[in-house]
């Protein structure tokens, strides 16, 4: 028996475990998971370019990257959250009453519900501390006080909603400050500044996911709470940050919309959360945590509103888009599934 | 073992959990280089132990120290891992990361920026592996490792941490025969280089085999300490049990009468990873205990039976009918009832008042077309109450409130409101008070005494002293039968897996 201590399992003629070829193939199967939906981003763009010839062009990439970069921050910040195994709803209702609060505060009076109680270049940052106070709440409800979190960001989702109906009076802020418009309508480099916000968060998203140690821990969290803490991770402190720099994101993604189309609906990102949680399933991010890639995420969010862009450039009439984005998300959930090998929880 | 202060000390520990004392003035002592093993039975204060000496949870009263130092402080994660590290049963590794994250967790190499080096956290994990001959690609994800290469992975990421003593927690209970003797080889040779282990393991054979010194804990307390070689099994058994024999009370119970009908034949029932090739049959009217040490098969040899998994290959036969296998409602209807093995899991529902979880069973019976008449209802339940003592104010208070007696009455009563022809019993007195246990294991010989079959997977003497056969699993296979007038050190030892004779 003492040598084949030395060589290990492999040569232990008795029973091994796992013979070695298979693990270089496990090894590669575990990398490519996170490039799961690149070939079916690869078909739906040569099926685009066959149903109208306009689909790959400079400008109309352009066009689905600028309208998916708000609901892709939302999907950042989810990724993150579901990562470290939590859930985060209230998502959607930060990304419309934060940047309501700015347009509330500093909107003159007269023009809608505007207080007009700040200059316009406080807007900005109202909006982001808005949207970091609203993580601080949900992290105190969920980590310190130990409630589950798809109950507490549920009922945030329709305390926030709430909020910014009562303070637009259910209306629509317009005439909102230049700083508000920045990002939604300038351009950098001939791509639109949103777009650019949008790709700059996912590559720091992937970097730091996947090459720090702050974001390998969030996996270890995710994975398993124990195991982490006795790691000496300090789980409390990184869900915290990990809440709280959702709620900012979403905020964030809040101006770019808000940016975009010059107003605050009150409805402003309603029903959005949907979306968000598809994306991020079909981009390989599980729902029990510590598992998936920022970069899947992205190419979900990318693949779903692809699919759309060609059903609206194939002329299919847009009372039918909705039916069909939900068919699509339960189709590419069954593949994601079949693809992964796993259930779904 | 000469002049050199011990590798780790722990005295006059005092440790207490509400009123449960978990350790009452305990102390143990490992020195340089040995493998020691740590025994006791279910309860005796080793896991509390473990905790404490590694630093999870801190002692009421009394020290630890390593290597004559005092420990360090509860919060200082890293200095006790440079001083003692333990393979729990549970692992603490993460599955979706990669065997090379899960080494250097919180610990992954840096480069500028602060960016993690995979390819040198892949490199020093690649050397560590090999420094201590385990045989594993550090770029597979945790989960493809199998359960031997795991523990493997957890004994070198705890070197790594630069401590030479290792706790084992119960390390062989998922493992088979083969990897356990790799493992023990393995052990053999850290030994060699100076590690000392900690050896806990319900398998007292394994410590005969791999450990040179034993210390026996018993109901919260040291009990011996004592070179293995000097220490017959017998005495070990006999310091694990304690003066036991005192049994005795209870009138010996009629035997079933010869020759009735068998009720429940098992047949070389096998599932992976839990017993194989399990056979047996239990008699109308026959009680039959099913002994082991947890993890040994009993448990769920017994939830087989009843419905709550299926085997892979085997049969299991009640009272001539075939059960569709792992499905409890189907072997309700071949007449089994059964006390499932954690009462607040599977037994009750806390808010549901006593007659609505007594009767859950027997839907049916409550009225016609699924609809429930109260009046029927109330009447099963006040009978239950009566039958079984169940001390309430009636049968419309919330089970939740009720003393863990009487909850187990309640799950007593489902599992009796159909007359079942088979009676299961799993740990049916585990966590219940003394009066409350007389009382259920005579009702458990009263039923047996009406023509039901009983089959009772316990661990506890007290249980199968009610047995007319005891069947011991290790390991997941039937390894003794004993009839009834079996003496405790033997049974004890032949769950642990120790031949007395030997």
């Amino acid at each position: 028996m003492p040598d084949t201590v030395a060589t290990g399992t492999h040569k232990d003629s008795a029973e091994p475990p796992r013979p070695a070829v298979s693990a270089e193939r496990r090894i590669a199967f575990a990398r490519l998971r996170d490039l799961a939906l690149i070939p079916p981003i690869i078909v739906i763009a040569v099926v685009g370019q066959l149903v109208n010839s306009v689909f790959l062009q400079t400008d109309n990439i352009i066009n689905v990257l600028q309208t998916m970069s708000e609901i892709a921050v939302l999907v950042l910040a989810e990724t993150m959250v579901l990562i470290v195994k939590k859930m985060d709803l209230s998502l959607e209702s930060t990304m419309g009453l934060a940047p309501g609060v700015a347009a509330w505060l500093t909107v003159p009076t007269g023009a809608g519900h505007g207080l007009g109680l700040l200059p316009g270049g406080w807007a900005v940052p109202v909006t982001l501390a808005v949207g970091l106070a609203i993580g601080a709440v949900n992290a105190l409800f969920i980590i310190n006080f130990g409630l589950n979190g798809f109950i507490v960001t549920l009922g945030m989702l329709i305390v926030l909603r709430g909020i910014l109906t009562g303070i637009s009076g259910g209306q629509t802020f317009f005439h909102l400050p230049g700083s508000m418009l920045y990002v939604g309508t300038t351009e950098w480099l001939g791509m639109p500044a949103s777009v650019w916000v949008c790709l700059i968060l996912f590559a720091i998203g992937i970097v730091v996911l996947g090459f720090t140690s702050f974001g390998r821990s969030l996996y270890a969290i995710g994975g398993n709470v124990d195991a982490a803490k006795a790691a000496g991770i300090r789980t409390d402190r990184v869900l915290w940050i990990v809440m709280v720099t959702a709620g900012g994101l979403a905020a964030l993604s809040g101006l770019m919309l808000s940016g975009r189309l010059a107003s605050v609906a009150s409805a402003q990102g309603n029903g959005y959360i949907f979306t968000v949680f598809a994306a991020a399933v079909i981009g390989g991010i599980s729902l029990n945590g510590g598992k998936g890639s920022v970069f899947g995420a992205f190419t979900g969010i990318l693949l779903l509103y692809l699919i759309q862009n060609v059903l609206t450039l194939g002329g299919v009439p847009a009372q039918w888009i909705g039916a069909l984005n939900g068919g699509i998300i339960l189709i590419a959930l069954a593949l994601s599934r079949v693809t992964g090998g796993k259930i779904q929880e | 073992m000469g002049t050199a202060p011990p590798v780790a000390e722990a005295s006059g520990i005092v440790k207490q959990f509400d009123s449960t004392v978990a350790l009452d003035d305990a102390h143990i002592t490992i020195h340089q280089g040995q493998t020691h093993a740590l025994v006791g039975r279910n309860g005796a204060g080793k896991s509390t132990l473990v905790s404490i000496m590694t630093g999870l949870q801190a002692p009421d009263r009394g020290a630890v120290a390593f290597s004559g130092r005092p420990a360090p402080r509860l919060a200082d994660r890293d200095a006790w891992r440079r001083s003692v590290a333990c393979v729990y049963q549970k692992s603490t590794i993460i599955p979706e990361l990669t065997v090379a994250e899960n080494l250097f967790l919180h610990r992954l190499d840096r480069g500028q920026l602060g960016l993690v080096r995979w390819n040198e956290v892949r490199r020093k994990s690649r050397d560590l592996l090999h420094k201590w001959s385990v045989d594993v690609d550090v770029r597979l994800p945790a989960r493809e490792l199998t359960i031997e290469q795991r523990q493997f992975v957890e004994i070198a990421r705890a070197l790594s941490f630069g401590a030479r003593f290792i706790v084992l927690d119960e390390p062989t209970a998922q493992l088979d025969a083969a990897a356990i003797s790799r493992l023990f080889t393995r052990i053999g040779d850290l030994q060699q280089q100076g590690v000392t282990f900690l050896f806990i393991s319900h398998h007292l054979q394994e410590v005969y085999d791999i450990c040179d010194t034993v210390t026996v804990f018993r109901d919260a307390r040291h009990v011996l300490t004592a070179p293995v070689a000097d220490l017959p099994r017998g005495e070990l058994v006999a310091a694990m049990t304690g003066d036991a024999a005192e049994a005795g009370g209870r009138a010996p119970r009629r035997p079933p009468p010869a020759g009735a009908g068998r009720t429940l034949a098992v047949g070389s029932l096998t599932s992976a990873g839990s017993y194989q090739d399990v056979s047996f049959e239990v008699a109308a009217g026959e009680i039959v205990g099913l002994a082991g040490a947890a993890g040994s098969g009993r448990t769920e040899v017994a939830e087989t039976v009843v419905g709550l998994r299926a085997a892979d290959s085997g049969t299991v036969d009640v009272g001539g009918a075939r059960p569709r296998p792992g499905s409890v409602p189907g072997t309700l209807a071949a007449g089994v009832g059964f006390v499932p093995q954690d009462r607040h899991h599977q037994g009750y529902v806390p808010h549901m008042s006593i007659a609505d979880n007594g009767t859950l069973t027997v839907p049916r019976r409550l009225g016609p077309y699924g609809f429930i008449n109260g009046r029927v209802r109330e009447e099963l339940a006040r009978a239950a109450i009566d039958d079984l003592a169940i001390k309430t104010p009636g049968p419309d208070l919330p089970v939740a409130g009720l003393s863990g007696g009487n909850q187990q009455k309640v799950v007593m009563a489902r599992a009796l409101a159909n007359d079942p022809r088979l009676l299961v019993l799993i740990s049916p007195t585990a966590g219940v008070d003394v009066r409350s246990k007389e009382f259920l294991l005579h009702k458990v010989e009263q039923t047996a005494a009406g023509g039901t079959a009983v089959l009772l997977a316990s661990d506890e003497l007290d249980d199968l002293r009610v047995c007319d056969r005891v069947l011991v699993m290790v390991q997941g296979r039937v390894v003794a039968e004993m009839p009834r007038g079996w003496n405790d050190h033997e049974l004890v030892a032949a769950m642990e897996g120790v031949d007395l004779d030997a």
